[in-house]
């Protein structure tokens, strides 16, 4: 008589082979077209880790050296790849470490997707050892999260999270799978998911709405484009230029929105917000049709915004609904991809020339160099600026780098001085404005274009923040170039202080490492500058030099970003110079 | 102007929705008066009927962000004249001080209340209306010692003819078609 196991196997069912739920992850991955996972193992992920060892060949992780850095290397991954970053990690703190990062891209719609180990099913609930409710911690800051505790329920699940993370307006999602559904045991098939009922990421275009926006466009004296990165995560960057080129409509940038039109672009007309630049802020209050492209009107870029832009009639061109009339009201609201949209409207505006009102912006961009933007790039006082710095490296690399900012003085003038000829080149922390973020995201930024010139700015606080990550750099070989803008001060927060709290400077000096020594620990060749006349052959140096690199550059110590919006002021409010006491 | 909006959205039935949304009323510092949350109609569609003191324009904001929730199917928000209301109450009076009172029946019949149980020891006493009924109806029985009190959350359905999820529903599962 023949065993009973072996009769059920001779059963017609058995054609899929059963695996383990850890294999099933790594599979799925694979389906999904990851190759690059950045992770930490840990007690409740080892099944997966396990099953990893196998497929080391076609999944490539990246062991960081806190999770933090994980998310932080996953999003810039995203950001410049324009595919889903993926980080793994154990239960409890490995998870909890991730919540910052999960939280920097919920605010800057980046998909990324989480998978974190949970203790066995049968132990939730307990206070088991490195047990942490991640759903619940989660839940504000995930676009999705879910919990999986059976091994048959993780392929949907991984499916769906994907689908999520990259879909409509993109954000991160948190898998959380269970040790024994690790263990468990399924036939594994993979079915891409493409649709979820209780959730619409595709939003027609609203004609009539796009009629109506034509129409204030083709009355327009003064229009005035507004972009963010809702122009990137679409892929609209062509589309976009088509629409701004024919109407000759002057577009100014958010944050985030930086390098989806290139710097030299003659309708480009620089940055709006806190530390934008003196026109764009100025003529928001000018222009009688506003047209915002893909972005969210955040308190940064509005200032009070009640007084923003009362005279002009607004267009919000937005994937999210939620985000129309949140901040600003909209005169026209055009939900939906602008990839979809933008086309249609350029189809029904005519063509105009604008040249007298860009003469405008011009003309304040005249006013802006003379009384801030060639002071700072060619000092008369001793010290380095960091626009120097910046305009320097904007110079070598000719626009072609990739830009990568940590937070605070150094990020601002990132954005205001780099120059930009592709997208996807700046990636930096703009909604949540995560000290810490840069080094991590310029680690993620190098592995996702290997080919490209990844240059991370950091200022010598938020450097402090996440060093660590120069183990992972030195571990992968990862050829990022470290720039760090050392002023011995949390700069920004020193500004405020010298600005608004009577110079009264509480607890923004720093008492700084030997950053040369620490680079050198790590085994990362470094230079200190610190005198004009080096800069530029230290700057040559690190770019030539084949792997990661680490360049300190002491910069004035009590430097400012100008121009600059006083919190709770109006954009025209904005300031060249601090005011004269 | 503040004033009373019932929100009902329509979701799928998943872990932690509930947990999502009151997070949205969390953020805004705005407490929610009463939330009821079951089945609805349609198989597997929960029902959340939310009720919150607020601005037109607060509750449109976060009602968007509820619909936003990927699990939400439908959300919409609606003023006091939009709807229609109710709320349960239940009373848990001792028998002897009611049977000792010849106010009781009148008082039952004035709030249009009704007897769940009696026994010995108590009685249990139910009535139906808006919060402000329910509530008269608690002093008035306070005065024979209410032992136990409990009020449901709102129930509420719209004024208009339109039912708004069905139509919904029925988009999408066509949309589901062209898809598959």
């Amino acid at each position: 008589m023949e065993p009973k196991t072996k009769q059920m196997g001779k059963s017609e069912k058995q054609t899929t082979p059963t695996i383990t739920g850890a294999e099933a992850v790594v599979k799925c991955l694979l389906e999904e077209g990851v190759r690059d996972i950045f992770g930490y193992p840990g007690g409740s992920i080892m099944p997966v880790y396990d099953a990893l060892y196998d497929y080391l060949d076609k999944l490539n992780h990246i062991l960081v050296r806190h999770e933090q850095g994980a998310i932080h290397a996953a999003q810039a991954y995203a950001r410049v790849t324009g595919k889903a970053g993926v980080c793994i990690v154990t239960s409890g703190p490995g998870s909890t470490n991730l919540t910052t990062g999960l939280a920097d891209a919920m605010m800057d719609s980046t998909p990324v997707v989480c998978i974190s180990g949970q203790v066995a099913a049968g132990l939730l609930g307990t206070d088991a050892f490195q047990e942490t409710d991640i759903i619940g911690i989660s839940m504000p800051v995930t676009k999705w999260n879910t919990q999986v505790t059976k091994a048959e329920d993780i392929p949907a699940a991984i499916a769906k999270a994907f689908y999520i993370a990259r879909s409509g307006r993109p954000g991160p999602v948190l898998v959380d799978i269970t040790k024994n559904a690790q263990f468990g045991k399924l036939e594994f098939s993979y079915k891409p998911c493409t649709f979820i009922r209780s959730y619409r990421p595709h939003i027609e275009p609203d004609i009539s709405a796009i009629n109506q926006a034509a129409e204030l466009i083709n009355n327009a004296k003064k229009p005035y484009v507004l972009f963010g990165q809702g122009v990137i995560l679409a892929n609209a960057e062509e589309e976009f230029k088509r629409f701004i080129e024919k109407g000759d409509i002057p577009a100014a940038w958010t944050l985030l929105g930086l390098s989806a039109l290139p710097t030299n672009h003659p309708l480009n007309v620089g940055m709006l917000g806190m530390h934008g630049n003196y026109g764009p802020n100025i003529l928001t209050d000018e222009c009688d049709v506003l047209i915002a492209v893909g972005m969210r009107f955040d308190d940064r870029v509005t200032g009070d915004v009640t007084r923003f832009a009362r005279q002009a009639k607004v267009i919000h061109m937005e994937i999210d609904p939620a985000e129309i009339n949140k901040n600003v009201k909209a005169e026209v609201a055009i939900p939906g991809s602008v990839k979809d949209t933008l086309p249609l409207l350029t189809e029904r505006i005519k063509p105009a020339n604008h040249s007298e009102w860009i003469h405008q912006f011009r003309e304040l961009y005249k006013i802006e160099y003379e009384k801030v933007i060639s002071k700072v790039l060619h000092p008369e006082s001793k010290g380095i600026t960091m626009p120097e710095v910046i305009h320097l490296l904007a110079e070598k690399t000719e626009g072609d780098a990739i830009l990568v900012t940590d937070v605070g003085q150094h990020q601002m003038m990132g954005a205001r001085y780099f120059r930009f000829n592709k997208t996807r080149s700046l990636v930096t922390s703009g909604g949540l404005g995560t000290m810490g973020f840069g080094l991590p995201a310029g680690l993620g930024a190098k592995i996702g274009c290997p080919d490209r010139t990844v240059i991370t700015i950091v200022g010598d606080g938020g450097f402090q923040m996440t060093m660590q990550e120069m183990g992972t750099i030195f571990q992968t070989g990862a050829a990022v170039k470290i720039v760090i803008m050392n002023n011995n001060f949390l700069g920004m927060v020193r500004q405020w202080q010298e600005l608004f709290f009577d110079k009264r400077y509480a607890s923004t000096e720093l008492i700084n490492p030997d950053f040369i020594k620490l680079s050198e620990g790590f085994r990362i060749p470094a230079t200190r500058v610190s005198e004009r006349s080096n800069l530029s052959e230290a700057i040559d140096a690190m770019l030539a030099h084949p792997g990661p690199y680490l360049l300190e550059v002491i910069v004035e110590k009590e430097g400012n970003v100008f121009p600059m919006v006083p919190a709770g002021a109006a954009v025209s409010e904005i300031m060249l110079e601090p005011k004269k006491s | 102007m503040i004033q009373e909006f019932t929100i009902t959205a329509f979701s799928e039935n998943q872990i932690g929705l509930l947990n999502r949304i009151t997070n949205l009323f969390t953020r805004r510092h705005l407490n929610i008066e009463s939330l009821t949350v079951g089945e609805s109609a349609i198989k597997g569609v929960h029902k959340f009927t939310i009720v919150v003191r607020t601005t037109r324009e607060q509750v449109e904001k976060i009602t968007k962000q509820i619909e936003k929730l990927v699990e939400v199917l439908k959300a919409f928000y609606l003023a006091e004249d939009e709807v229609i209301h109710q709320e349960i109450a239940l009373y848990k009076v001792r028998t002897e001080s009611l049977t000792q009172s010849n106010r009781f029946e009148a008082i039952m019949r004035e709030h249009n209340a009704r007897i769940l149980e009696l026994t010995p020891r108590y009685t249990v006493i139910e009535k139906t209306g808006h919060k402000e009924d329910t509530q008269k109806l608690f002093h008035e029985l306070d005065q024979f010692g209410v032992l136990q009190f409990t009020r449901s959350g709102r129930i509420a359905v719209t004024r208009s003819n339109y039912e708004y999820l069905t139509a919904y529903l029925k988009e999408i599962e066509k949309l589901n078609e062209q898809n598959s």
